[in-house]
């Protein structure tokens, strides 16, 4: 059964906070987990060790998880601002900093939502699952080092679809 | 029942998709782990096997591999794999070699010298999409490895004139996680310049890669970066400008280049407002169609478009809020924000108030934001969000000021009582430190911090009550009131452990200001305390235990019953090593001492030095620096904040805090120490034993001295000593005088044009003191302007004792000379003789005065002749410590007139002179000026001999 991901997301919104020394206030990691608290698709923007991401993401999955629909989007979590939304059966949740913008970070998620929806057509958390490693690729080309790299959708689909054409030529 | 995903792009590897399938039928954990395990063996014998995998192999290995270490295992082995697909000439290996080391190879790995070996390769290749997936690697893996191998290429191709420009954006962003991680490695140099032109790119998504490098650049060396204000001004100019069809596929939901919009915005807030006025319009005008179209209809209903714009328009305000030089924008900024306040999104409810702190302390606007108290309160009460409701508090304590302080206080103390556990803590020190910073009235703050007790009693930390102890002590006018109030708090049944320390440590100093009420007699008084001892932890205890000593000295008619307390078993037996060392010499001081002994020992705290309050020190560790909107700190042009307090490291704050409790000054004598039976329960090592030495010799070797002292000294007219005179000019306790023989201490107090002086004569020997005199004397012009009256003393100081004079002063006309106490003593044989200038100036016998604004100016008007003002600007001598500061000029006796001063830097202030002859109307204004350590103090009276006085006292206190 496959769960659309449908670009109506969910009232369920949320965003949250942690603290590292970098000073240009960027995106810290982005994670994507679905309502059982399963991981599909982590990014991490700032050196950490295995120990402390699976920490981390324990916390944040736990307390996004916890959150009541209708609240809003961003929470104080350690001191890094979280910045979540629900699509579906999809959370998807980014960790900026302080003085960080969390509007556009919460548009930083649904562009990226539009980008996988429109390259897997309705995308469903199955894609994401079977397909992980386009997941990433199509992430590094819209974002990367925790900053918007190109934000223009038609741009990014085309370096993708470029990438998948050369797989099949050469293949 | 799974199905495999319908679209499968590129080359979908079959053996991946049935083994993603088979772990997502697993019904059980084990059997995830099973199957896993299964393929694990799998993998690794196909990798160590004779036959060579082909590429596609490889890379279906490593894929299963990265999807088992996503699922949260541990991966060991397949890194040479991996490495090995980088050297593919498959565009799908290398892909798949480049995501596994992003995700799995840490920076510290043997293999980056491989990796660094395949990402320079494909750096070479003048393959754009090659490239990419080498930049997007580095930017990934960002170690200091691959700094050091590509931290001077990057630049190079970021700014060659044939990059591509999707390379051009990779390259940028690689860039700047280099620069993030490693610094050091990332040289200036002349692409440094050309990098600030990529703000000129035709390309939008070149400038918004560029505009994120350049911003990290321009925090680390904004000299080097300037130019790029005006760019970022004009590109910001013609987007917000722009029709929303202009920008094409950078348009979003309507919105023009919102991302690139807010990275401009953002670069901007790395510098001043500019000086160029053309330029500065340019920028004020952008600030304000953006202000402008927040008011337009929204052009579409989706929330993306109005996220998007407000995302836009919040960053605007940040920069308005960080320049803090426009009014106008500022005031337009607040509007804003107050009707987001009210806005049926949460989101936006929230972003404002998080907006509004910052605001609250631009002085321009603070007065702007505090009109929409009614609305933030409300959000406390309705919000049912906590994080909200967060906010909200934040905001209430950032908009506090003298005003509406009270009101304040009183809703986060409502709110506290239903507040969520998460947050109580902080609120808690929040309305400690509220209350104390604008209690006009002390019984006032007491009040606020027993309620606090009564309704958040474990959310109390330590700081908090040892803070209201603290001021109790230093302020006699409370003190009364305080043992009243615990004493009322403490008849609840159940009261909180932390009522218990307040109530004891208090009613055993100041308890005997409500004993002559009979229904707070002495023993009502113990009874109650000694109700709640056995409920309480051990620390507790030990406090009330110190607390009853008091009382035996304070009260001696209920000696006999503590004596009874303390020499049951459960005292003098506790298994608690502590309690039974203070029951055992409590109960043998109590009987061996002399009543002389006793009160001196247990004589009552002396004053603790002012100093930072260590709740905020607290707060401030609790939020990390820069989270908590400083109350002091007004942000000044630019928008640095100049902190007013100095943030202490944390593990230094308990000393302070100790030091607090253990003042090193004190008027008694050194020797027999009532502080450290007081607060033991603070300190780690109880230094009680010291006590039942009381009558071997202090420490100080003084039967030396007397060698020591030449004969002369005392045949002469002693020199007078005026050393501590000035200290005593904003405050009104402490030591004056001290030698190895004798300390002198005073707490005085005065009202109107009468004043009172307790003189405390503490002999640090153990020799009596013989033929004690102490007489004030005058010189003649000051007989007829200050009439002092001094009570006798005993003749007699025994040694470690300590006797008490009273001076009673009347202030008769305005006066410029002090009055000298002449002390005479035999110790020893030798006559002492000691003088010194006594600390009564005219400044004591002010009263202040609150007035507005507008009076004072008119005021400040009509004392403009000549002989009026006295003014005098001089150097600092001192740090120049707004808080420390302020306190000097309200212990001067002046009322702190807030907000009078246009120039919120300044300090005014206002108070009337009261003599028996006449009243003195005084205002005062001190301008500091940090660049130059200097300070300019302008006095104006009406009687240019006060003037004259007082600009001479207080301008020796900064």
């Amino acid at each position: 059964m496959a769960l659309c991901l449908s670009l109506i997301p969910d009232s369920r919104q949320h965003v949250h906070r942690f603290t590292t020394n970098c000073l240009l206030r960027c995106m810290q990691f982005m994670l994507l987990f679905s309502r059982q608290g399963k991981l599909r698709l982590q990014k991490w923007y700032v050196p950490l060790s295995d120990k402390e991401k699976k920490k981390i993401t324990r916390e944040l999955v736990q307390t996004v998880l916890a959150r009541k629909p209708k609240m809003c989007s961003f929470l104080e979590w350690r001191d890094l601002k979280i910045v979540y939304k629900r699509y579906a059966s999809l959370y998807f949740c980014c960790a900026i900093e302080d003085q960080d913008n969390e509007l556009i970070t919460l548009e930083i998620i649904h562009r990226y939502v539009e980008l996988l929806d429109k390259y897997f057509g309705s995308v469903c958390e199955l894609d994401i699952i079977f397909n992980f490693e386009k997941a990433y690729f199509i992430l590094d080309e819209f974002v990367l080092g925790g900053e918007a790299q190109e934000t223009s959708k038609k741009n990014v689909l085309k370096a993708i679809e470029q990438a998948d054409l050369l797989q099949e030529v050469r293949h | 029942m799974n199905k495999m995903p319908a679209v499968s792009k590129g080359d979908g590897m079959r053996g991946l998709a049935v083994f993603i399938s088979d772990i997502r039928n697993c019904k059980s954990k084990e059997a995830e782990i099973k199957r896993i395990n299964k393929e694990l063996a799998n993998i690794r014998s196909k990798f160590k096997g004779d036959k060579a995998l082909d590429g596609y192999s490889k890379k279906k290995y490593v894929c299963k591999l990265l999807f088992i270490f996503l699922l949260g295992h541990d991966i060991d082995f397949g890194h040479m794999e991996a490495v090995n697909l980088l050297s593919s000439n498959k565009y799908t290996e290398k892909q798949i070699g480049y995501l596994f080391i992003s995700v799995l190879v840490n920076s510290n790995s043997d293999l980056i010298r491989l990796i660094n070996n395949a990402i320079k390769n494909d750096l070479a290749s003048r393959n754009p999409t090659f490239m990419n997936l080498a930049l997007h690697c580095i930017a990934n893996v960002g170690s200091r490895e691959m700094a050091e191998a590509f931290a001077s290429e990057i630049p190079r191709i970021l700014v060659a004139g044939d990059t591509m420009d999707c390379v051009k954006q990779s390259a940028a962003l690689c860039l700047l996680r280099l620069n993030r991680t490693s610094p050091d490695l990332v040289p200036m140099g002349e692409w440094t310049a050309r990098v600030v032109h990529l703000l000129n790119d035709q390309h939008l998504g070149v400038v918004t890669s560029a505009t994120s490098l350049i911003t990290t650049l321009a925090q680390k060396s904004p000299d080097n970066f300037k130019t790029s204000i005006s760019l970022a001004i004009a590109r910001l100019s013609r987007i917000v400008t722009s029709t929303s069809i202009d920008l094409q596929d950078y348009t979003y939901y309507f919105v023009a280049a919102p991302w690139l919009s807010v990275k401009l915005l953002r670069l901007l807030q790395c510098y001043p407002p500019p000086e160029d006025t053309a330029l500065r319009s340019r920028l004020t005008e952008c600030l304000e169609t953006i202000l402008n179209k927040a008011q337009e209809p929204p052009k579409s209903k989706k929330v993306q478009h109005s996220n998007a714009k407000n995302a836009v328009l919040f960053e605007a305000i940040s920069l308005i809020i960080h320049h803090d030089s426009e009014p106008t924008l500022l005031v337009r900024a607040c509007n804003q924000l107050g009707q987001f306040l009210q806005h049926r999104e949460t989101n936006l409810r929230y972003l404002a108030l998080e907006s509004m702190c910052t605001l609250a302390s631009s002085e321009f606007s603070h007065e702007a934001v505090k009109t929409h108290i009614d609305t933030v309160i409300n959000a406390l009460k309705t919000e049912r969000d906590v994080s909200v409701r967060q906010r909200a508090v934040d905001l209430l304590y950032a908009m506090c000021d003298r005003s509406n302080a009270k009101q304040i206080v009183v809703e986060m103390l409502s709110y506290l009582e239903t507040a969520d556990y998460s947050i109580r803590e902080e609120i808690v020190l929040k309305v400690a430190i509220l209350a104390e910073k604008y209690a006009v009235d002390y019984t006032w703050y007491v009040d606020t911090i027993l309620n606090l007790i009564r309704i958040a009693g474990d959310y109390v930390s330590e700081e908090v009550w040892y803070r209201v102890i603290q001021i109790v002590i230093n302020r006699d006018d409370v003190q009364g009131y305080a043992a009243k109030t615990v004493f009322e708090a403490l008849q609840a049944p159940a009261c909180h452990e932390n009522l218990v320390k307040v109530g004891g440590y208090i009613l055993g100093e100041f308890g005997n200001l409500i004993a002559g009420d009979s229904r707070s007699s002495p023993l009502v008084q113990f009874n109650l305390l000694h109700s709640k001892f056995h409920l309480c932890s051990v620390p507790t205890q030990a406090l009330l235990l110190s607390a009853y000593i008091k009382f035996i000295n304070l009260f001696p008619e209920v000696k006999a019953t503590i004596q009874e307390v303390l020499r049951s078993d459960s005292q003098l037996r506790n298994a608690d090593v502590e309690l039974q060392q203070r029951a055992v010499e409590y109960l043998r001081l109590s009987c061996i001492a002399s009543t002389d002994i006793l009160a001196t020992v247990f004589e009552e705290m002396p004053p603790f030095p002012e100093r930072e309050s260590s709740i905020l020190a607290k707060l401030k560790r609790k939020k990390g620096p820069g989270n908590l909107p400083d109350i002091d700190a007004r942000r000044n042009v630019n928008g640095n904040t100049e902190h007013s307090e100095k943030p202490e490291p944390a593990n230094k704050s308990s000393f302070a805090l100790l030091a607090d409790l253990l003042p090193t000054n004190r008027p008694r004598p050194a020797s027999a120490s009532p502080i450290m039976l007081s607060t033991a329960t603070l300190g780690s090592t109880p230094p009680i034993t010291a006590l039942l030495n009381l009558n071997s010799p202090p420490s100080t070797g003084a039967s030396l001295l007397v060698d020591v002292f030449p004969e002369s000294s005392c045949l002469t007219a002693p020199e007078v000593s005026e050393e501590n005179f000035f200290r005593f000019v904003c405050k009104n306790n402490g030591v004056i005088y001290e030698n190895q023989l004798l300390q002198i201490g005073l707490k005085s107090e005065y009202r109107q044009n009468l004043g009172r002086i307790y003189v405390f004569y503490g002999n640090k020997t153990s020799t009596q003191f013989l033929s004690f005199t102490s007489s004030v004397t005058s010189p003649d012009s000051l007989k007829t302007q200050l009439i002092v009256h001094a009570k006798t003393v005993d003749p007699i100081i025994e040694g470690g004792a300590q006797v008490q004079q009273i001076l009673n002063i009347e202030c008769v006309s305005d006066f410029t000379d002090a009055p000298v106490l002449n002390v005479q003593f035999r110790y020893g044989g030798t006559l002492q003789n000691i003088a010194v200038k006594l600390p009564v100036m005219l400044n004591k016998f002010f009263q202040p005065t609150e007035m507005t604004s507008q009076d004072f100016f008119q005021r400040w008007k009509q004392l403009g002749a000549p002989q009026q003002e006295v003014q005098k600007i001089f150097k600092a001598k001192h740090p120049m410590d707004t808080d420390v500061t302020k306190a000097k000029i309200l212990g001067f006796g002046v009322t702190l007139l807030e907000r009078v001063d246009p120039n919120p830097e300044n300090f005014v202030g206002a108070g009337v002179i009261h003599s028996k002859n006449s009243q003195v109307g005084c205002l005062l204004r001190l301008e500091p000026n940090t660049q130059a350590q200097m300070y300019r103090l302008t006095l104006r009276t009406s009687r240019d001999s006060v003037s004259q006085r007082l600009c001479e006292l207080l301008s020796e206190q900064f």
